[in-house]
């Protein structure tokens, strides 16, 4: 930290309690447009070198644990989705995924696929915001503007796949709401087509960019052993050099059938944060490719399945609850939470694009959860903001907010 | 040879005897509980131990049992080995007239904030936090919110005039 004392110019006498010897006090934020989202930071500036940051979040703090606690297990899902909001179907999958390993659910291979597809996509557009807001906040708005086109492709599959695109309220507990269309396999493939060469693009306009890596090399650093103590998953943990990541450790939705890359980087500040988010994209690519050619080699009966067979948990199509009384009868369980969920303390965590994203799920056996925890990956790793951002310069801050990706969504709960 | 549940619940007993206890493995992860007194003896045991290294603290959280007489609050604790990759949870119990609990900060960063939420939540009182205050909720909040003696609005209630949301005024 540096001391009030050394602000004083050499070539100038200044009389005591001059402007100049004292720091400032800037309020940055909570709607601020660089801080993209509600984040307000209490930052103690000595000329433009931060001496301090006091974070302050819970603008938009909204109950999702009280919530949930009056919600059937379905009906959480849509919570689910305001938590990440760039990358709402991985939440919506990992909690379908929590309940399912509460229920004793076992999906089919195919649905195992299927999600996979939907929750890489939902990585990709997850970290080419996060990347392309790192451009903005350096300068250079043309990468922003130019993948956002592309961006638009993963939302019109989600769109084709569930209706909607940003809080998406993707599956259902035991699998998909409907079987993908061939339209949505079509654009998954224009998408597949056209995706490597945007993003090689992209990266040439900001990977060796001389402006670009001269403003994030070597700010917002932390190493590997603070970064663990802060709890940092995820690219962020990755970046400081771990290959922690929840879907290579604790395998879950048929992760463990897939070839790629965990990319780590070394010194754990926002350019490497920037590459690895990079490399995370193609890899998200190579697991789609093979996930959608391993969806094709289904044949026959197989290659129509897109939920599990448990009609007590799943709820079942209109179409059926208006022909079949057994259809009926499940569809009114499900809605009215008459389903017995069974008693249990489950944890289940996915590797959000954030980070891990973990599921505190406890049932005393009662139609909602009896008590529901999100383990929030920005939450936690937010903490080390101002640790990040203490002595270097203002406009880096701004940079290394940007670049831990920090959704107030998530943040707040 | 890899760390199994069976050799941290061995390495617990050993150390701390009948001090752990209730030893269960819901759905492979091993959970125990401790008395309160005891928290953070145990999770520096842990933490230190060289064949234990829990170093990483996944989540902390609350959990209130009003029925639980003398025990309504739960602290628990999920802490990650990431070389063995293998998980625990670990559980303290604490009256709700004085909920008070030692603080995990010094161990982990990243308790703090965590803390934070969970006084903020439920009112545990981290004893030694560097700045146990309220985080996602107001300052002025004088009540714990996610107790269980809150319940959420009834929503079947037509007292309140709401009619823009379908609900009292001239609809009833």
């Amino acid at each position: 930290m540096l001391e009030t004392k050394e602000v004083q110019p050499h070539h100038v006498k200044l009389p005591d309690g001059s402007i100049e010897k004292l720091t400032t006090t800037l309020n940055l934020g909570p709607t601020h447009p660089a801080t993209h989202g509600v984040f307000q930071n209490i930052v103690e500036l000595d000329g433009e070198r931060i001496v301090s940051a006091e974070q302050t979040v819970g603008y938009i703090h909204r109950a999702f644990e009280k919530l949930a606690e009056r919600r059937p297990l379905y009906q959480v899902t849509p919570i689910t989705d305001r938590l990440n909001y760039c990358s709402s179907p991985i939440n919506n999958m990992g909690w379908h995924m929590t309940c399912e390993k509460l229920l004793g659910v076992k999906t089919p291979k195919r649905v195992d696929y299927l999600r996979i597809i939907i929750m890489e996509l939902a990585r990709i557009s997850d970290h080419l915001i996060c990347n392309s807001i790192v451009g903005v906040d350096s300068g250079a708005y043309t990468g922003f503007l130019y993948v956002m086109q592309y961006r638009e492709l993963i939302y019109e599959i989600y769109e084709e796949v569930c209706g909607s695109r940003l809080t998406t309220n993707i599956g259902r507990i035991g699998g998909f709401e409907r079987n993908f269309t061939d339209t949505a396999f079509q654009k998954l493939e224009k998408f597949l087509r056209e995706y490597p060469k945007v993003l090689k693009e992209f990266e040439n306009l900001f990977t060796r960019n001389r402006i670009f890596m001269d403003r994030l090399q070597n700010t917002g650093a932390i190493s590997t052993e603070r970064a663990l103590n802060y709890g940092f998953t995820g690219p962020n943990l990755r970046a400081a050099g771990v290959d922690y990541d929840v879907r290579v450790h604790s395998p879950y939705c048929s992760y463990e059938d897939f070839d790629f890359v965990v990319p780590v980087g070394s010194t754990g500040d926002n350019y490497d944060r920037f590459l690895v988010r990079n490399v995370e994209m193609w890899q998200s690519l190579h697991i789609i490719e093979q996930a959608y050619q391993k969806v094709q080699e289904f044949k026959g009966a197989e290659a129509e399945v897109f939920h599990a067979d448990v009609p007590e948990y799943y709820l079942p199509e209109k179409k059926e609850v208006y022909t079949k009384m057994e259809a009926l009868i499940w569809h009114f369980k499900i809605i009215m939470g008459e389903t017995d969920i069974p008693k249990g303390e489950v944890y289940h965590c996915v590797e959000g694009a954030n980070g891990e994203l973990g599921f505190y799920l406890i049932s005393d056996g009662g139609r909602t959860p009896y008590r529901l925890h999100f383990r929030r990956p920005s939450f936690i790793y937010y903490q080390a903001y101002s640790e990040l951002t203490k002595g270097g310069m203002l406009s880096d801050a701004i940079i290394t907010m940007s670049s831990l990706n920090l959704i107030a969504g998530e943040l707040d709960a | 040879m890899a760390l199994t549940n069976e050799i941290i619940q061995q390495k617990l007993q050993e150390k701390f005897g009948d001090q752990v206890s209730n030893f269960e493995t819901p759905f492979g992860l091993l959970s125990f509980q401790s008395p309160k007194e005891m928290n953070l003896k145990i999770l520096q045991f842990l933490y230190e131990d060289a064949t234990l290294q829990f170093t990483f603290l996944t989540d902390l959280c609350a959990v209130h049992y009003p029925d639980n007489t003398g025990k309504e609050l739960a602290v628990v604790y999920h802490l990650h080995n990431l070389k063995e990759n293998i998980r625990i949870r670990y559980k303290v119990f604490t009256g709700i007239q004085q909920p008070d609990v030692f603080t995990a900060t010094k161990l982990f960063e990243a308790a703090n904030w965590m803390e934070r939420e969970t006084y903020d939540f439920f009112g545990v009182n981290f004893i030694g936090h560097p700045n146990l205050k309220r985080i996602l909720n107001v300052d002025e909040m004088d009540y714990f919110p996610l107790r269980k003696e809150y319940p959420l609005e009834d929503q079947t209630r037509i007292d309140k005039d709401d009619a823009m949301f379908g609900r009292g005024g001239s609809i009833y």
